[in-house]
């Protein structure tokens, strides 16, 4: 952080404590952090919605939408319009507080494990030495919104996409959980700042790379995405947790589920593709945000390549996958690295 | 079976996932083949089938000779005709030539049909309504057709003549 802009902070805290007292202050001054954070976060999640469908467009070789502004540029801001405008219809036979608690119990998560994500070196909301942790537990809440809206619907098709979503969320957390372990083995520390200083040397995708395709293939599961969004499953459970929803309600869905996908893309750039470090020392001018930025959206595009390229798992598949797959693998590379670490006499 | 090391070679190297991948990668620099519509359009046929025209013949007088082989012809009833029993001109004319668009099943047998070619199905696909009356298409909405699309219609004539 420069120098003037130190001095600037400084003035401000003084002038704000001065003003309404220190107590106050701290907690204004929190919640100015936390929109300053929010806001190009919540800006990547409508902004992902058109490049998905730019991207897929493209690669089935078709415009994407490009009527609303130029190149379709003011598209999510029509369709953000037109959720707000649209009622909010409430069937009859739903559970109310379930109902309604749901679609914001999917998008809070997916924004509150923002706080841990380091953008550059001291540039993090909440620098806690238990980030991965916390990013972990953060996730698992995730579920719950699903649950919630499909037991909340009172549909059978809801019914069984939250079924799904439940089983099958709790599968890819454990085979995405192992494979966070060896990171935590390397760098030896739970706080993420601390992981990517580990990988000033070597990105940690290089001793762990299947690691890392398990992490991509587990988070592409947990975050219910194509191919593996079973929960959804338009062709045979109609939209599954989501059937019930309209208006703003689904939409919030959609934004947990976008804002997850980004989320999941920077902690793999974070754990795997050295963070904001340059891929070259020479390369160290251009400033570590945008590394990541660019890192988070190659992982972003690969999401969005994926779901144009494959079917849908069938869901013993899926389950067979996790299971009896990436669980083995992720396990037995614990094991490698272990022996390595201690073979070499690093641990 | 036998443990076939290529085979599980490509299993752990995800091959065919890449090459799967691979082809979308490709398409997405492939020149797009959408037409975009209102601007751009593909190309219609001379034998096209579109929305009914009545001719007019080059004196500007009708063509039509109320002979009714149109409406005997057409498999979804769509047209009603009825002679002018108080015409004063040499031939037999028609007092009301109904076609009911929404009906309509666009087969060109009417056309087919016709033997003064009075009766065509013009290149014009983009005609609708906001209500149902829109489409139930009278003699004078016919007769217009007829001369708004003259020179579209007379070019396909022209064209397809020699297949005839």
């Amino acid at each position: 952080m420069s120098e003037s802009l130190k001095a600037i902070l400084d003035s401000l805290h003084a002038f704000g404590t001065g003003l309404v007292g220190d107590m106050w202050w701290t907690l204004i001054w929190t919640l100015i952090k936390i929109m300053i954070l929010l806001a190009p976060v919540l800006f990547m999640v409508t902004y992902i919605t058109l490049a998905e469908r730019k991207i897929i467009g493209f690669m089935q070789v078709r415009y994407g939408p490009n009527r609303v502004g130029f190149w379709g540029i003011l598209q999510p801001l029509a369709d953000a319009a037109k959720l707000l405008f649209k009622e909010l219809l409430i069937p009859e036979k739903v559970d109310k507080s379930v109902f309604l608690l749901a679609p914001a119990l999917t998008l809070v998560p997916a924004l509150v494990a923002w706080a841990v994500i380091p953008f550059a070196p001291g540039i993090v909301l909440a620098d806690i030495n238990i980030g991965i942790l916390f990013i972990l537990a953060i996730s698992s809440m995730g579920v719950y919104g699903i649950i919630m809206a499909g037991w909340g619907s009172n549909n059978r098709f809801s019914f069984l996409g939250g079924l799904r979503s439940a089983a099958q969320m709790v599968s890819y957390e454990v085979s995405m959980g192992f494979t966070l372990i060896p990171v935590v083995m390397l760098a030896g520390s739970l706080n993420l700042t601390d992981v990517v200083n580990a990988q000033k040397g070597v990105w940690f995708v290089v001793p762990l790379l299947p690691l890392f395709v398990i992490y991509f293939v587990s988070v592409v599961a947990e975050t219910n995405r194509s191919p593996f969004d079973l929960p959804e499953a338009e062709a045979e459970l109609v939209a599954g947790f989501i059937t019930e929803y309209s208006a703003m309600a689904s939409g919030l869905f959609f934004m947990g589920e976008y804002a997850n996908m980004i989320l999941v893309s920077f902690m793999g750039s974070i754990l795997f593709l050295g963070g904001w470090l340059p891929p070259v020392g020479f390369l160290d001018f251009i400033p570590g945000i945008i590394w990541l930025g660019i890192k988070a959206s190659l992982l972003l595009f690969v999401f969005l390549w994926i779901r144009a390229t494959f079917p849908r798992y069938r869901y013993d598949q899926l389950m067979r996958l996790g299971w009896k797959v990436f669980l083995p693998i992720s396990l037995l590379w614990i094991f490698v690295i272990g022996l390595g670490m201690h073979l070499l006499g690093k641990a | 079976m036998g443990l076939n090391l290529t085979a599980l070679l490509d299993t752990f190297a995800l091959r065919e996932l890449a090459s799967g991948m691979a082809v979308t990668l490709r398409h997405m620099f492939k020149p797009h083949i959408t037409v975009q519509y209102p601007e751009e359009r593909t190309p219609l046929s001379p034998r096209f089938r579109g929305e009914h025209a009545l001719r007019r013949d080059t004196n500007g007088d009708e063509r039509c000779v109320a002979c009714k082989l149109c409406e005997a012809t057409c498999p979804a009833q769509a047209i009603f005709i009825e002679i002018d029993p108080n015409s004063t001109a040499q031939k037999r004319r028609t007092r009301v030539y109904n076609i009911d668009e929404t009906k309509c099943i666009f087969c060109g047998f009417c056309q087919e049909a016709c033997p003064v070619d009075a009766i065509v199905l013009g290149p014009n696909f983009e005609f609708c309504g906001f209500r149902r009356e829109d489409l139930f298409y009278d003699k004078a909405k016919l007769l217009a057709n007829g001369e708004r699309w003259k020179k579209e219609i007379d070019a396909n004539l022209e064209a397809d003549a020699k297949y005839r």
